[in-house]
């Protein structure tokens, strides 16, 4: 998850990376070479994946059919198909799976490196995550044990009846949850994350200009403003944005309808390349959802929905120790929200849903989590009795329903909603609760936020750091839950369409940042750090890409 | 843009205002307890009166209207909060009285299609004095749901749902053998409306739209539209099933209160921009801007189906609730118009939607003479009608029909929640005051008075630079700060 796109192909249209490579390119012969071999690595890779797919099965089938067309000659049977699918579309389906698949996975690395490098490259970070688990399953252990509840039952054909009936309602259930505790809460999570430490770097008590005032004491590659600004160049001042200049007095003919008009265009192609660069600058509303499953290379076949209803039958026929916390953490969070009330049923139809989904076991392969295992009664230990639990392996924390929520505002259809927050979370939710050492993954993110304020902010950052109000420990909530529940719906979208626009995470850092930033004359008068939550406390007024602008494009650096 | 508004106040203040330079507050009398009084008690330079004191200004209860327009003599200056016979519009029967004349007559005059613009009320009869023709009307249509509402109560109280004869004989009988007291009182007035069975639902919940409007005169019409508002939900999921309970089918948050599982922390209420923005990801802003004039016909037509019948009198305006379902076609109805629309705030952002909705009130009342009279915007208030349509285009003239007429109204729209402009000075230079961001309003085009649009919302300056404490957001001290 790279801010730039993947090396093949930088910045230009995918299909070039089909195209044999121009003979300019040749000219740094040695590097090319390297390049080349990382590129015919990574392009086995993916066949390798797309093999499985039910694509690959499509295609198959569409070649094969294809032979009865009078078009398809013998002589020139290759180029024939090939161009069969090239105009019946079917060759765009598979640049965005390819596309897609280039998004998601890391660039494959020396090939004698072990599979744990894919997930995460340094130790310690391996270890850190590695105990973190296992405070979590001791919780959520301890917490079956005193409530004598198992981690998972087959439910009574009565209550599968009855839950079935009250699918679309659930929400009117008011289960006693008293005894029930979300896991963790961010905060737990925020005190690990301070606690991390390199082995191999010594900080020692002599401070210097490099020393880092913040909580976050590990050393990881940051981007400073100028790089963010080469990063986030289509948020420039002179660029057209909408969240800004559709709100204020400029009229729409000069950005906005303009701007439609090319979302449709991409839309009418199919491109997932081309929405991915398109949405950099802002979504229009009616558009969204649609570009955003374009992004997300979510297909919406009778087999998704087919795949949804068997999930479902699963949820019917097990009661597992999740759903408790799920429906917790919906009470406490979503229910609560002044926008979010209304879609808590399809909060319970997603996340109970995800929680039976073992395909989302499969993003474990490049996250620094791994997925907890329990046992068969009677059989600790013996791994052929292992199964992992919950069944897609993630365990909700407090907060976690706040990944979906804003998402209602998109999919009617419960499937739909499904599958897109099943690939947002397995592109880029996963890595706001995982420790690693990836640029979007929160110790990053993190870190890039305090640096940001140390660095631009230095007056700021020490007044909150002396009165005790660490400012990471105000904004961490926020971007844990992507700032979900904070801001106020259209400006959440309009910040997620940047997320899946930059493939990247690192934009919640940067608002955080000018969150602090567009009100620190407040901040520099408070004396605590309630005081300083309180300036903070309430984010629904803000509008998001004035802030990003701002703060990235117009702050003397 | 940012004229100092002062000196446009001074022109015509003075001219307007000079019968009143003697006074130097307003006298004010209400006999509500709730956000009204807050308001009013805050305004600069009101002052309250106390039983039979004079008053300039009376905020009333509709029950006590009659002792005050038979009893009183009322001065060029005085206003009060509602029409006379304001009933006509408000009570259910009436109501439906009144539109059908009016469509009766616009389709004599203009044609059926113009009369069918007065289709956005469900089927309605009186009860008891039309029941034989709704008994006519229920053997034609089988099967279908029909709703019983009291013509005079409001907040949901009363209401029933039947599907069968049998119902409502069963409860003409119960009403007649209740209790004895009621004797001497007529039989309670009652609607039969066909009930609208396919309503839109969001989250798998039915909800209405309350949209409130100002009307300043009947004569000529002239009615302002506020920006704001809100759908309230339904706390139970909808199904046509489950006709007994009444808390599936009522949105009303008076009967939700009552509800057992009603959550009074959570509430149940989207503010109307929330919900105009979620019927843009759905369905497209084309599809919304058609919904939202459709609403504006509800407005217009309803108000001018009384237009004739309501008394006119220069001392009244009154603040009307409108209650708006919207069906699965997306088409609007109108489900009743409500004259002493709930105040009381059910939440902190209930509070501050209703505290500036009646100060806006308070800025087109314009008891301070304030105004010129050309204004096309006030706060949150737009204004919809003024013996014609009103266009959105700054001075352009109020022909509609003349090529790309866009009407003045912005409900749901951005109001008060305006973005702050981040470049722009984020405080006002007159009171160094930092106000909060749902005060701030974009300036508007179609504001003739650009001068205060651009900096207060409204056109009371030292009432926004006391109103700060009320909600002081520090976010705009500090933007201006950080983008200077």
């Amino acid at each position: 998850m790279k801010c730039h796109r993947p090396r093949v192909g930088p910045g230009r249209p995918f299909s070039s990376c089909w195209r044999p490579v121009p003979a300019a390119w040749r000219a740094r012969a040695g590097e090319m070479l390297q390049e080349e071999s990382d590129l015919s690595l990574l392009i086995a890779q993916i066949v390798q994946k797309l093999k499985g797919s039910n694509l690959y099965a499509q295609l198959e089938r569409q070649a094969w059919a294809s032979l009865q067309r009078p078009e398809i000659r013998l002589e020139s049977l290759k180029e024939d198909i090939k161009e069969f699918f090239k105009i019946s579309g079917w060759e765009k389906k598979l640049q965005n799976a390819v596309y897609s698949e280039l998004n998601v996975y890391p660039l494959p690395s020396h090939p004698a490196a072990p599979p744990e490098h894919l997930k995460e490259p340094l130790v310690y970070m391996r270890k850190a995550q590695g105990s973190w688990e296992k405070r979590i399953l001791k919780s959520l252990n301890s917490m079956c044990t005193e409530l004598s509840i198992p981690l998972a039952r087959k439910r009574p054909v009565g209550q599968q009846k009855e839950l079935l009936n009250k699918w679309n309602e659930m929400g009117t259930d008011e289960p006693d949850l008293s005894l029930f505790r979300p896991v963790y809460a961010p905060k737990d999570f925020l005190e690990v994350l301070i606690n991390l430490r390199n082995p191999n770097y010594e900080n020692g008590d002599s401070l210097s200009f490099r020393t880092h005032l913040g909580l976050i004491q590990v050393p990881l590659k940051v981007k400073d403003i100028p790089e963010l600004k080469e990063c986030f160049v289509e948020l420039g001042l002179n660029i057209g944005q909408l969240g800004i200049d559709d709100s204020t007095q400029v009229p729409p003919e000069f950005f906005e309808n303009e701007h439609v008009r090319i979302g449709q265009k991409v839309l009418a192609e199919q491109d997932s390349a081309a929405a991915q660069q398109y949405i950099r600058q802002g979504s229009p509303t009616a558009l969204r959802a649609e570009l955003w499953a374009l992004i997300l290379n979510i297909s919406s076949q009778p087999e998704d929905l087919l795949y949804y209803e068997q999930l479902k039958t699963n949820v019917i026929q097990h009661d597992l120790l999740v759903d408790s916390l799920i429906y917790k953490d919906v009470k406490l969070t979503a229910s609560n929200d002044d926008y979010y009330f209304v879609f808590e049923d399809y909060l319970y139809q997603v996340l109970l849903c995800f929680s039976r989904d073992t395909s989302v076991l499969g993003h474990f392969a490049y996250n620094s989590a791994s997925p907890p295992k329990s046992y068969i009664r009677g059989k600790l230990g013996l791994e052929e009795y292992a199964v992992f639990y919950p069944p897609n392996g993630v365990i909700p924390f407090h907060g976690f329903s706040m990944y979906v929520a804003p998402l209602c505002f998109l999919y009617h259809e419960p499937y739909k909603l499904y599958q897109t927050f099943r690939e947002m979370y397995v592109r880029f939710f996963f890595r706001l609760h995982s420790i690693s050492s990836h640029p979007s993954g929160i110790v990053s993110l993190c870190l890039l936020f305090e640096t940001l304020l140390q660095t631009y902010l230095p007056q700021l950052f020490y007044h909150l750091r002396e009165i005790g109000a660490q400012p990471l420990r105000i904004s961490f909530k926020w971007m844990v839950r992507a700032f979900s529940g904070y801001l106020a719906t259209d400006q959440l979208l309009l910040l997620w369409d940047r997320i899946l626009g930059y493939n990247s995470l690192e934009v919640l850092a940067v608002l955080a940042a000018a969150v602090f930033a567009f009100r620190a004359v407040n901040l520099m008068e408070v004396t605590s750090l309630a005081a300083a939550e309180a300036v903070l406390a309430d984010l629904s007024t803000l509008k998001v890409m004035p802030l990003l602008q701002i703060f990235l494009f117009a702050t003397v650096t | 843009m940012s004229r100092p508004k002062n000196q446009s106040y001074k022109g015509h203040g003075l001219s307007k205002g000079k019968e009143r330079e003697q006074r130097a507050s307003i006298r004010f009398k209400t006999t509500l307890m709730n956000t009204v009084m807050d308001v009013l008690h805050n305004r600069p330079g009101w002052v309250e009166v106390k039983d039979e004191g004079e008053w300039d200004f009376y905020w009333c209860d509709v029950s006590c209207l009659r002792e005050n327009f038979d009893h009183t003599y009322m001065d060029d200056h005085v206003r009060i909060s509602h029409f006379r016979n304001h009933y006509e519009l408000t009570r259910k029967n009436y109501m439906v009285k009144n539109l059908k004349r009016f469509r009766r007559q616009l389709e004599r005059e203009a044609g059926k299609p113009e009369a069918a613009k007065c289709d956005f009320f469900p089927k309605t009869f009186e009860m008891p004095s039309e029941y034989h023709l709704f008994v006519e009307e229920f053997r034609k249509h089988p099967g279908i749901t029909w709703i019983m509402k009291p013509v005079a109560r409001s907040q949901g109280k009363g209401i029933f749902l039947f599907r069968r004869l049998k119902d409502i004989t069963d409860w003409r009988q119960d009403t007649r053998s209740s209790d004895d007291q009621k004797d001497e009182l007529p039989v309670e007035n009652y609607v039969a409306q066909r009930y609208i069975e396919n309503p839109y639902l969001i989250g798998g919940r039915k909800f209405d739209l309350r949209v409130y409007v100002l009307v300043m005169s009947y004569l000529p019409l002239r009615a302002w539209l506020y920006r704001d508002g809100f759908a309230r939900f339904s706390n139970t999921r909808f199904t046509l099933s489950s006709i007994d309970d009444q808390y599936v089918h009522l949105t009303n948050v008076a009967v939700q209160k009552m509800s057992p599982d009603y959550h009074p922390k959570k509430g149940c209420k989207w503010m109307l921009q929330h919900f105009r923005q979620y019927l843009a990801s759905k369905h497209g802003p084309q599809v919304v801007e058609a919904l939202f004039s459709d609403m504006d016909n509800i407005f217009i037509k309803s108000l001018q189906s009384v237009q004739k019948v309501i008394i006119s009198d220069k001392h009244c305006f009154e603040l009307y609730g409108y209650d708006i379902l919207i069906d699965q076609d997306l088409k609007p109805w109108l489900l009743e118009v409500n004259a002493s629309p709930s105040l009381t705030a059910s939440s902190q952002e209930d509070y501050e939607l209703k505290t500036c909705l009646l100060e806006d009130t308070l800025h087109v009342v314009d008891m301070e003479a304030r105004l010129t009279g050309k204004e096309k915007r006030v706060g949150g208030f737009d204004l919809m009608w003024n013996d014609g349509p009103v266009s959105r285009e700054e001075g352009a003239p109020d022909l509609p029909g003349m090529g790309n007429f866009v009407t003045n109204t912005h409900l749901g729209m951005q109001g008060r929640w305006e973005a702050v402009s981040m470049i722009g000075k984020t405080s006002c230079s007159n009171c160094s005051a930092p106000f909060s961001p749902r005060r701030k309003l974009p300036v508007d085009p179609g504001m003739e008075d650009r001068g205060s649009g651009s900096c207060h919302p409204a056109l009371s300056l030292p009432d926004s630079c006391q109103r700060t404490s009320q909600h002081s957001s520090p976010s705009l001290q500090a933007g201006s700060t950080f983008a200077g």
